[in-house]
């Protein structure tokens, strides 16, 4: 049976990236840049999935790293006058990695909802930060940064500002995403990986067969951490602005949001979590005054109801068991 | 300085009611939504009220204001909280968070984008000089309110049978419920306890600075503040907490006004690496 599970995955896996592919052509500009977003917000969510899906701490406090690399994007260009792509995605990972590292060692020394509310309150001291050093930051107006360079210049940026980044852009953040999933893939299904599954499942037997618990939550930490910054960097250009709301903790619990939706039990859920949950928003901000009711609704209904989400019932529609 | 002793009872009723959490183990990140609520239905009491009541009766709209959000914390738990309790804790994070944007979005559907005013029950008590200074009248009477219902919030949970219970089913829940206590029943009524602690601190606060649309969410994340620098679980700690949040606030907002929030977050990351139990935990 997993001889054959196995070439079915890859199947799906080519189908879904050629249709990634070809998108830009069948669809409009609007449902490319959308479909941008969405894959950005995939890689967070990924990233945010090491840690909860594999190392079973749910962070609060993941739009840290997304936001201050958002920000490092917007200093690069404001205070070093570089306008290269390559250059917000090093900033944002460095940034996004070191902030993990530093906030990282002070919470993983706790699990559950004290990992929940430190990370929480760690992230909310950047964002007021980012709120108060107005002349620093913008304030609320937040920090402008403009259409980037990508690969210095190889891929043209110029011209329409809409049209590059329906197609420059968005080959540039699938190409982003794709080797981002294939490194997180490889990360967690590594022995690295395995390892945060044993403690996820049993701390005291994992310490017992003589994983170090703290270090390894740690590197996990900073790995999420890192991967989150990337996506905050490819965010950065696509959105044009650097605000604080994409450090406030709410922006955080769309990130969680977007991980249930999906299913974090399995690998891919978060990303399919996060196209569908930047669809689902992007439609309710459309239609309705009152978005985030419909959004909280489906939250409840997902957490009473699905709690393996979108790829889990999937799974168990298709007979298949839960995990791999 | 008045300002600040408001904000500080407002803190502490916030505590009040997360140590009600810290009793049934749970997080409510909707808790500072509740908290609006109550605020809401005050304004909106208050001004329906005001032409014909004299401002004196119109302090009994607090206790009505308060049932009101504990009527909606009792239909919470049983529906939406309790199928969860089995579950990891991450559930009740995920499940809360739904709550605070339902909550949001129902609130500015009944009442509308801007913000609502309980102002002139705030004026009707005019003000009084003590010491030299002049104190608004209804600043003090908040003192005294908040006093008295801390005290009566201890009372009721170290010195009556149903806080001997509540403590039991907090402490083991197998156990009590052998013991033939009704944890569902508690649970309910510890819930409706909590929501009514964040309905008063709301109705009490809104004449004083008005319902605004997001002055739970800020809220939420002050009271988390001050739970963890006084401890999870433990009232005597939450109030020093509350004292301790106040006054550094205070204290930033004269000296280095940039910083003032984030001063609050560092103290609460720092309190959790040394002392994970609390600034005043007895371990």
């Amino acid at each position: 049976m997993r001889a054959i599970a196995i070439p079915k995955a890859m199947i799906a896996l080519g189908l879904v990236g050629l249709a990634l592919l070809a998108f830009p052509y069948v669809a409009s500009s609007y449902q490319t840049i959308l479909l941008s977003y969405g894959l950005v917000m995939a890689i967070a969510a990924l990233a945010f999935n090491v840690l909860l899906g594999y190392t079973g701490l749910l962070s609060f406090g993941h739009s840290a790293y997304f936001g201050t690399a958002a920000y490092v994007a917007g200093f690069v260009v404001k205070y070093l006058h570089a306008t290269s792509m390559e250059a917000f995605l090093v900033g944002g990972l460095g940034s996004g990695g070191v902030i993990a590292a530093l906030f990282g060692f002070i919470c993983v020394r706790y699990t559950k909802i004290f990992f929940s509310i430190l990370t929480l309150a760690l992230s909310q001291v950047l964002w007021s930060l980012a709120l108060k050093f107005f002349w620093v930051t913008g304030g609320t107006d937040g920090i402008r940064v403009p259409t980037p360079s990508l690969l210095s210049g190889i891929i043209p940026s110029s011209g329409d500002k809409v049209a590059f980044l329906a197609h420059g852009y968005y080959y540039y953040v699938l190409v982003v995403f794709g080797l981002s999933l294939a490194v997180m893939w490889l990360i967690v299904h590594s022995p690295f990986g395995k390892s945060l599954e044993a403690i996820r499942d049993n701390e005291v037997r994992a310490e017992f067969i003589g994983i170090r618990v703290r270090r390894h939550r740690w590197i996990a930490f900073v790995i999420s951490g890192a991967f989150t910054g990337l996506a905050g960097a490819l965010w950065a250009p696509l959105n044009g602005l650097a605000t604080p709301e994409a450090l406030y903790w709410p922006f955080s619990g769309e990130i969680v949001f977007m991980t249930v939706l999906g299913g974090f039990r399995t690998f891919t859920g978060p990303a399919v979590g996060a196209v569908v949950f930047n669809y689902l928003k992007a439609y309710a901000v459309g239609r309705t005054e009152y978005w985030q009711l419909l959004l909280g609704v489906i939250l409840v209904i997902l957490v009473l109801v699905m709690p393996a989400g979108i790829m889990g019932a999937l799974a168990r529609f298709a007979g298949k068991p839960r995990r791999d | 300085m008045a300002a600040a002793v408001v904000q500080l009872l407002n803190v502490l009723l916030n505590t009040a009611v997360l140590f009600l959490y810290g009793v049934m183990r749970i997080v409510n990140l909707a808790h500072g939504n509740l908290y609006m609520l109550g605020a809401f239905v005050m304004a909106w009491a208050v001004g329906v009220a005001a032409a014909s009541v004299p401002p004196a009766f119109l302090l009994l709209l607090l206790p009505v204001a308060a049932l009101a959000v504990a009527a909606v914390g009792a239909a919470i738990e049983p529906t939406l909280l309790r199928p969860l309790y089995t579950r990891a804790e991450e559930y009740q994070l995920l499940m809360t968070f739904g709550l605070l944007l339902i909550l949001e979005d129902a609130t500015r559907f009944v009442w509308g984008p801007t913000p609502l005013s309980a102002s002139t029950l705030w004026s009707a008590f005019g003000s009084s000089s003590i010491l030299g200074s002049v104190y608004p009248n209804y600043n003090l009477l908040v003192i005294a309110i908040g006093l008295v219902t801390a005290g009566l919030l201890w009372a009721f949970v170290y010195r009556t049978k149903f806080g001997v219970v509540l403590r039991a089913t907090a402490q083991d829940r197998r156990m009590a419920s052998a013991m033939g206590i009704s944890v569902r029943s508690v649970y309910v009524q510890a819930f409706a306890l909590g929501c009514l602690m964040a309905g008063l601190a709301g109705a009490i606060v809104v004449p004083i600075q008005g319902a605004v649309l997001g002055m739970g969410v800020d809220a939420l994340v002050i009271s988390f503040v001050v739970v963890v620098i006084g401890g999870l679980g433990s009232l005597e700690g939450a109030l020093v907490g509350a004292f301790i949040v106040a006054l550094v606030r205070t204290l930033a907002i004269t000296f280095f006004p940039e910083l003032e929030l984030a001063v609050l977050y560092m103290m609460a990351a720092i309190v959790l690496v040394t002392r994970p139990a609390g600034l005043f935990s007895r371990q």
